[in-house]
């Protein structure tokens, strides 16, 4: 029982660290350019896709996720450069609605191209197979690679943020847009760098992802409304809210699917104590984000907005 | 003379009886063409509209619609097609819970319902209708049927696991209907989740002997890619769904050796069936899937009772849709007092044609089944 | 007062939706009334949600869950009527019922209550918070709808029989109608009241400037909570008379799709515009049916167009027709 707490607590984990490369880059479009993207899981979509087909017609794993990092990346600076851009000074009704519409835009044509049956995308043979984990348990190595490639765009990006040139250019934009700007930087380059670095994140998500899911249209729209959970329990704009808030919520919805039905065993038959946990684990994140809300209406790193 | 004379009163006789039954009937097919489930939906129209094509009969029109597996969608469809296409029958629908919303107001109309796929148990039992047929099977029959090859291959220790929702138990129960071991474990996983790490780490840590899963569309893809990036290796049973001709592409190497349950397979030998399953791939470049077959016997069943009687007349139409006169790929098939089939389940297994991932019939689960709510049914 | 074009482009829209269905009776097009009502349903649902978007200048994103709400209160009523089964018989004895105005009263109230809860909560928060935590509540209900297996999960509730509304005939297609668009003027003419009342110009100004409110005595917060309960009681109410318009309600009226799409009404038709929800409502509806009996990939036309009223035509139909809205 100890060893399948660990290991849950693991999945947790990597459950969370994926979700932060969804929700980071979400959150840093959202705190340099002030902009609510609901297309940013067709990003993640497009990721798979280029993973998938790449790995298809190279038969390589690797090749593909260049590929998914690129196709993302571009697909990102095109749909800033023609549509975001327009979007940067309205409200964000109208962001909600373009990037609704982007939404529409990207399932359907990605439908067109790649047709409606789901596409095939797996693990590259170094990395499939299990090994034995301390407690005991076999633990998947791709998952394990998840979470170490997860941590290290983590620590990359916070590295990308506090100490490089870009990262100064981007906390002032997120602190004064007008100031950068009379600084003499180009902020149209620095705000389609920015997405084109959101989208490649979303991309990459999508293909880790795409290996051990189903590559197929409408993936990006469950885990978009989990990255804005994630986004908006962190604070809005804050990297290391992401970060915080995708663990919390890794580990709340792993371990409530887990717990919450042998909990309730305690009061019920089997049968409803299951029915009644997994309908509780279900609403589960979305109870802690309506908590933190309550607590804090900002997020737990968000400033006043 | 008069030899000219009986000539043209054979002649005349013979196009009479051309002419009594060739009256126009016009088919309704509502069914999911966009967004993430539209894969089965296709494949449904594609086989209908193969028999169709193949049969060439100028009286039957069909219109298609894309319900975009929302249930309100359907709902109006259905009152589009019977309002102002004014159809006859209707067909098409995939999901249960969008059949529960279209098909008693539709019977209530007078319109004839003959379905490609779903077909819920409230609608086979009490709520079943002189005017609904079940093309398919009965929601339960296929899970049923994976309980009763869990019994005879001998497994005792079974971990079951289903999405949260209303078919996600009826499929539990159904397995459990024909399922003589212990229940190792049950799980009731979030619709739509695509993260199964939980829930493996459950079945592993649970002692079963065997798992009986049902996850349809990209929910069974995501579960068994991960499954077997786990190396848990504890044998695999499920309905078809998991395992049809259109995922097990996305699915790869992972399904290879999957047992699963199914009323129709590439490989059941029949004539129909090999014509069937060569021309499906001449006219689409794709091999049929369940659902295809499925659409496929639903035209041919259709065309058979135009064959006999005039749609306008319903008492004769019906009585022709029951005798099921026609060739299906499934070879025999008979209709069940509740119209549902009565049939052969097979087990089937995931092999490796060359680099094409496909089933292979291994077994029969339950022969000449039928479903366990026909006592139920008051027509 | 004189006229402005918005005004009689009001009077247009109005005349049009009564006159569509009408010609649709006279060419014997039922399907036509049919898209006329969900015109009219949506509409309403939409002009429910302008009160707080439009005019509180609250972005919610999970006005679905009223909907949805509505719509199982129809279906929860009837469905206990039709199967003569009690909805609880300890410590007395309630019925279902099939009549419209018992339904709809029920639904009101039971979206006030669950409005005010969830309003009480999320008026703390504001901007994308605000959008994203309304978001989160519609969520926890729609979940808890799928997996509740009373009244049908996922599978949902059929009513079979249209519910009933003293001498009419609600099964035929135009006096059905009839009903929807005389609803949606009621909830017109009080949204139109509403927002020229003190209620509606202390709404407006906490929209604009809360600070100032607060100088004056009025507390945003309360005025914000009440027209955040009043928007979702009409939103209900839509929901009421959508789950008899298809006789069945299911989980997916409460899905984050669904209150996207009443949002897409609002924005398309013109945010704040006392017609826009209308607007929306007619063209959003208009183009699904148009684009999607000719194209198999018809939402990416559909998702352009949306695109290009957004970026190139601001304000919406009205703003496009009618110009820029004057200031109060």
């Amino acid at each position: 029982m100890f060893s399948l707490f660990l290991e849950q607590l693991l999945n947790g984990l990597q459950s969370g660290v994926m979700l932060f490369l969804m929700a980071s880059g979400l959150t840093l479009v959202f705190g340099v350019m002030g902009l609510i993207n609901l297309a940013h899981g067709s990003l993640y979509m497009v990721g798979a896709f280029a993973c998938a087909a790449v790995a298809a017609w190279t038969g390589s794993f690797w090749l593909g996720l260049v590929g998914s990092l690129m196709a993302a990346a571009i697909a990102g600076a095109l749909v800033e450069m023609i549509v975001i851009r327009r979007l940067y000074a309205r409200d964000h009704l109208d962001q909600v609605l373009a990037t609704f519409a982007l939404i529409l835009i990207f399932s359907e044509g990605t439908r067109w191209l790649f047709g409606s049956f789901p596409l095939f995308l797996s693990v590259p043979d170094v990395l499939s197979g299990t090994v034995v984990m301390p407690g005991g348990f076999q633990y998947p190595i791709f998952r394990l690679a998840i979470i170490i490639a997860g941590l290290t765009v983590a620590i990359g990006l916070f590295l990308l943020i506090g100490k490089t040139r870009l990262g100064i250019r981007i906390r002032a934009g997120e602190a004064d847009r007008g100031m950068i700007a009379a600084l003499g930087v180009n902020i149209d380059r620095l705000y389609t760098i920015v997405f084109a670095l959101g989208a490649a994140l979303a991309g990459l998500a999508g293909a880790f992802v795409g290996t051990t899911q189903s590559v197929q249209v409408g993936m990006g729209e469950p885990v978009l409304i989990l990255a804005f959970v994630v986004i908006v329990i962190g604070g809005i704009g804050s990297i290391k809210g992401a970060l915080i808030g995708s663990l919390l919520v890794g580990f709340t919805d792993t371990m409530g699917r887990f717990l919450l039905p042998i909990g309730f065993e305690a009061f019920f038959d089997p049968a409803s104590a299951t029915a009644i946990g997994s309908a509780l684990a279900s609403m589960l994140i979305y109870i802690v984000m309506a908590l933190v809300l309550f607590l804090r209406p900002s997020g737990l790193f968000g400033t006043e907005a | 003379m008069k030899g000219t004379k009986t000539t043209i009163a054979a002649l005349a006789a013979l196009l009479m009886a051309g002419t009594a039954h060739a009256e126009p009937l016009k088919v309704g097919m509502i069914t999911t063409l966009s967004g993430g489930g539209a894969g089965l939906g296709i494949d449904a129209r594609d086989g209908f509209m193969l028999a169709v094509k193949q049969a060439n009969n100028p009286d039957l029109t069909v219109v298609i619609e894309d319900d975009q597996r929302k249930p309100d969608v359907a709902v109006q469809l259905a009152d589009k097609m019977i309002q102002q296409e004014k159809v006859d029958v209707l067909t098409g629908i995939i999901w249960s819970n969008l059949a529960m919303a279209v098909v008693p107001s539709a019977v209530a109309q007078n319109k004839f319902y003959l379905s490609v796929n779903a077909a819920p148990s409230q609608l086979a039992g009490k709520g079943c209708n002189k005017n609904y047929f079940s093309v398919s099977y009965q929601n339960d029959n296929l899970h049923e049927a994976a309980g009763g090859y869990a019994t005879s291959a001998g497994y005792g220790k079974t971990f079951v696991m289903a999405p949260n929702y209303p078919a996600g138990k009826d499929s539990i129960s159904g397995f459990k209907r024909f399922y003589l071991g212990d229940v190792a474990g049950e799980v009731y996983t979030k619709l739509g989740q695509t993260d199964y790490a939980a829930e493996i780490a459950q079945i592993r840590a649970s002692g079963a002997d065997s798992v009986f899963f049902f996850l349809p569309g990209g929910m069974g893809i995501a579960f068994m890619k991960q499954y077997a990036q786990s190396g848990v290796g504890i044998p695999l049973i499920g309905p078809a769904f998991s395992l049809d001709q259109g995922i097990l592409g996305a699915v790869g190497d992972a399904a290879l050796g999957i047992k699963n349950t199914s009323n129709w397979s590439k490989d059941i030998d029949n004539a129909t069936n090999k014509a069937f399953v060569e021309t499906f791939q001449a006219e689409y470049g794709r091999l049929p899937s369940l659902y295809a077959s499925y659409g496929f016997d639903t035209a041919n069943l259709l065309l058979s009772a135009m064959g006999k009687a005039d749609v306008k007349d319903q008492d004769a139409f019906r009585d022709a849709l029951r005798a099921a006169d026609f060739n299906s790929v499934r070879g025999k098939f008979i209709f069940g007092a509740n119209q549902h089939p009565i049939q052969d389940i097979y087990v089937r297994e995931v092999i490796k044609e060359g680099d094409v991932l496909t089933n292979k019939i291994v077994g029969t689960a339950l022969i000449d089944h039928a479903d366990a709510y026909a006592s139920e049914c008051v027509m | 007062m004189t006229m402005n074009r918005e005004t009689i482009l009001n009077i247009i829209l109005a005349v049009l939706l009564i006159a569509v269905p009408l010609i649709a009776q006279a060419m014997d097009e039922p399907f036509i009334i049919t898209l006329a009502t969900k015109v009219a349903i949506f509409g309403m649902a939409g002009v429910g949600l302008n009160i707080a978007l439009g005019y509180g200048g609250l972005v919610s994103f999970g006005h679905a869950a009223f909907f949805g709400i509505g719509g199982y209160a129809a279906g929860i009523l009837a469905s206990h009527a039709l199967n003569y089964e009690p909805i609880m018989s300890t410590p007395f004895e309630i019925n279902g019922t099939t009549q419209m105005i018992v339904i709809w009263v029920v639904a009101l109230i039971a979206s006030a209550v669950i409005a005010l809860l969830i309003g009480a909560i999320t008026l703390r928060t504001s901007g994308v918070y605000f959008i994203m935590i309304t978001l989160a509540f519609a969520q926890m209900i729609y979940y808890f709808a799928i997996s509740w297996p009373a009244y049908g999960g996922e599978d949902g509730l059929s009513i079979y029989v249209r519910n009933s509304f003293p001498g009419l005939n609600t099964l035929d297609p135009l006096s059905f109608f009839g009903l929807c668009a005389v609803m949606l003027g009621i909830v017109l003419a009080f949204s139109a009241v509403l927002i020229r009342s003190r209620f509606g110009l202390a709404l407006q100004g906490a929209r604009q400037n809360g600070q100032r409110m607060m100088a004056v005595g009025i507390a945003p917060f309360r005025v914000r909570l009440v027209a955040f309960v009043i928007s979702a009681m009409i939103t209900a109410w839509a929901g009421a008379l959508y789950a008899d318009l298809n006789r069945f309600v299911s989980p997916s009226m409460m899905s984050w799709h669904m209150s996207g799409e009443i949002m897409v009404f609002v924005i398309l038709g013109g945010v704040g515009r006392l017609f826009g929800p209308v607007a929306g409502a007619a063209l959003y509806i208009m183009l699904e049916h148009l684009l999607g009996s000719t194209f198999e990939f018809w939402q990416l036309p559909l998702g352009i167009l949306l695109l290009v009223v957004v970026l190139f035509a601001r304000g919406g139909l009205i703003g496009l027709l009618a110009g820029e809205r004057k200031h109060a």
